[in-house]
């Protein structure tokens, strides 16, 4: 019996690091993402380190025709199938602002397209009766803010999506969390200002397992923003429309 | 490729300093985006890995595992990845890196341009014999080099980076039923016996630690680690720790040194004792402070490390000796006997004997580092480049006879000198002779 993570947007950076923990420990890997060279090489290095297997399929949150061959994959799987999923993108407010019909690929690929995936994924684990999926959303999805409210809502529309499939699938053994991490030093955040409370790949995957052995519904990473976010969404509405955070 | 602009860098010794633009590509197709010199996890202690008022490029997120044959023991790798996390992953598969440096945290990018050595360099070598293929970003070129490209490669390992981009390396790991380290420790109670007991050894790990305080008759007493891989029930590593803060001067001050020494030494019982130790903790026993460097304080620190023929041993005694005299020594201080492997131009072994020790950054010790220098060119020693940050060109152009071979071929690689370093520049080393 060997369990099988499925990946979504599997050349991030965090998605690396959660990739390269589960091959350690044993488990088969389904990398998912438009990058093949790059998800190659995480293929390779997953192997190395002692996956069972390691399949590349091609995902694109804007292309839903490419979620079924990905779920033609599992029928044969002998264990439970999970599912980790790092996608979404944050254009620039500004950008967005400048230009609205950026807005519609934001929100497929931070909410939309994924919730899709799962939603046909959903069946199957339920058919099994057991598994995880751990969503990726933002602590930008607490509250929608100045800098960036549309890739917030997006965030916001997928963390209320997950917390109905977990009511949805709890009835089935099946466990979702959602994980909310604050400022993490990828690629995405590299150049920026300095940011408060920023964690490292690593340190998010350290807190998603420890997550998911716990069975926790929703975890911030780093932890602090769990009180940080508290204190934001306590700010009143007529005092919080003022600020600029 | 973003630049983080004017982030402050420093090697590890945190004595010299530099602000650069740096960037971190996740994606390996990003490295033909620029030519700047590369860097990993900046363990080189004085300059090799700052280019002040320059770009760098920081490789540490490009760190997979590209292939690895079970069979025989062959891997490639992107060269972000450390040192440590191959033999972490390698280990309980059968199979060790060849030779593995003090700490866990150099890349195995910096492994090669630095061509380090291990404990085990009487036998194994260095790291860079062990390398069967490097592939280099060049200006306007992306070839994959081998030992049998005589020169470049040459000019490759050891080479400070100076011949292009190291993206991709492949090389042959060591069979090794280990997961942990049979380690037998003895003391020496003075330098004849500590060299003595060096020669003698059989063993395939073989390192001694050094008292810098001792004198007279103590004089290079210390203990001699002898080791072996071994299968066998792990014992947990500890967790490791964090220095929080910059410790205060005194922190390393004599007494406080000569007091902690003396504890240590006297840790093992005179009969000598064989632990068991989990690998990383033998091979990498300061990676279990995080930041220890931060213990020099905010000055930072010096390491001084040579080697010199095996028939100038009394020459090293009187650096010793100088040392001990300065009272300026922290606790670290090592002693090793070297092989003659070697696989670059500019790589440091030599057959001989190599002592390392730390300094804290103070105008004393600066001017004891130079006398030791001097020292060292009079026995016709070498310097060894990941340590040093206050040689000059001259001295080390003296010590390196191949010098002007490399020079030669780093000149060809990158005509226009945009992989030059700090430590390239304050030791004018692309300057041809």
């Amino acid at each position: 019996m060997t369990d099988t993570w499925i990946i979504l947007g599997a050349t991030s950076a965090i998605a690396r690091a959660f990739a390269r923990t589960q091959a350690q420990s044993g488990c088969g890997l389904i990398l998912c993402g438009r990058d093949f060279t790059d998800m190659e090489a995480t293929a390779a290095d997953a192997r190395a380190r002692g996956a069972a297997f390691v399949e590349v399929a091609a995902f694109d949150a804007r292309q839903p025709e490419t979620f079924a061959p990905i779920l033609a994959l599992t029928p044969g799987l002998s264990g439970m199938v999970n599912c980790a999923v790092f996608v979404g993108s944050m254009p620039e407010q500004g950008e967005m602002d400048a230009d609205p019909a950026l807005i519609e690929g934001c929100v497929t690929d931070s909410y939309t397209g994924p919730a899709r995936f799962l939603t046909m994924l959903a069946p199957l684990m339920e058919q099994r009766g057991g598994g995880a999926i751990v969503g990726v959303g933002s602590v930008a999805g607490d509250r929608g803010r100045l800098g960036n409210y549309v890739y917030g809502s997006a965030k916001a529309g997928f963390a209320t999506y997950l917390s109905g499939l977990r009511n949805r699938l709890a009835r089935s053994g099946v466990h979702v969390m959602t994980v909310k991490p604050g400022p993490v030093d990828t690629a995405m955040t590299w150049g920026l200002p300095s940011m408060p409370f920023m964690t490292s790949p690593a340190g998010v995957v350290a807190d998603i397992l420890k997550g998911l052995k716990k069975q926790r519904n929703v975890i911030y990473t780093s932890g602090i923003w769990r009180i940080i976010m508290t204190v934001i969404r306590l700010v009143p509405e007529p005092i919080f429309k003022k600020m600029k955070i | 490729m973003r630049w983080n602009t004017d982030r402050p860098t420093t090697g590890w010794g945190r004595a010299l300093r530099a602000t650069s633009d740096v960037a971190r590509p996740e994606r390996a197709a990003q490295l033909d985006q620029a030519l700047a010199p590369a860097v990993g996890n900046r363990r080189s202690y004085g300059d090799a890995a700052l280019n002040d008022d320059g770009r760098v490029i920081d490789m540490t997120r490009l760190d997979r595992i590209l292939s690895f044959d079970r069979a025989t023991g062959e891997v490639e790798v992107e060269v972000g990845l450390t040192i440590g996390d191959l033999a972490r992953v390698m280990a309980p598969q059968g199979w060790l890196p060849p030779v593995m440096p003090g700490t866990g945290f150099a890349t195995i990018g910096g492994c090669i341009a630095m061509d380090v050595h291990g404990k085990n360099h009487h036998g194994a070598g260095s790291f860079g014999q062990h390398v069967t293929e490097i592939t280099l970003i060049q200006a306007s070129d992306r070839r994959r080099i081998t030992p049998a490209d005589t020169g470049i490669f040459a000019a490759t390992v050891g080479g400070l980076g100076q011949t292009g981009i190291i993206s991709r390396a492949r090389l042959r790991l060591m069979p090794a039923k280990a997961n942990i380290v049979t380690v037998t420790e003895r003391r020496a109670t003075g330098w004849d016996e500590h060299i003595a007991l060096l020669d003698a050894s059989q063993a395939t790990y073989c390192v001694g630690w050094i008292d810098a305080t001792a004198t007279g008759h103590s004089l290079g007493r210390g203990i001699l680690e002898e080791a072996e891989t071994a299968a066998g029930l792990v014992p947990a590593p500890k967790a490791s720790k964090k220095v929080p803060f910059d410790a205060p001067n005194f922190a390393l001050s004599a007494p406080i040194v000569r007091a902690f020494n003396a504890l240590y030494y006297r840790r093992v019982p005179e009969a000598g004792r064989t632990v068991v130790k989990p690998i990383q903790e033998f091979f990498f026993p300061l990676d279990r402070i995080h930041d220890w460097n931060r213990l020099y304080g905010k000055r930072g620190f010096h390491q001084f490390q040579c080697v010199v023929p095996v028939d100038q041993k009394d020459a090293l005694r009187e650096m010793l000796e100088a040392i001990t005299r300065s009272g300026l020594a922290s606790p670290l201080a090592v002693l090793k006997r070297m092989g003659p492997g070697r696989a670059g131009y500019m790589s440091f072994p030599m057959e001989g004997y190599t002592l390392a020790v730390d300094f804290p950054n103070r105008h004393a010790a600066v001017k004891l580092i130079e006398r030791l220098e001097q020292m060292t060119v009079a026995a016709k020693g070498r310097l060894y480049l990941a340590k040093d940050s206050l040689a000059t060109g001259d001295q080390i152009k003296a010590m390196y006879p191949d010098h002007a071979l490399w020079a030669d071929e780093a000149a060809k690689a990158d005509p226009t000198g945009a992989l030059q370093t700090d430590l390239t520049r304050r030791l004018d080393l692309r300057d041809m002779p």
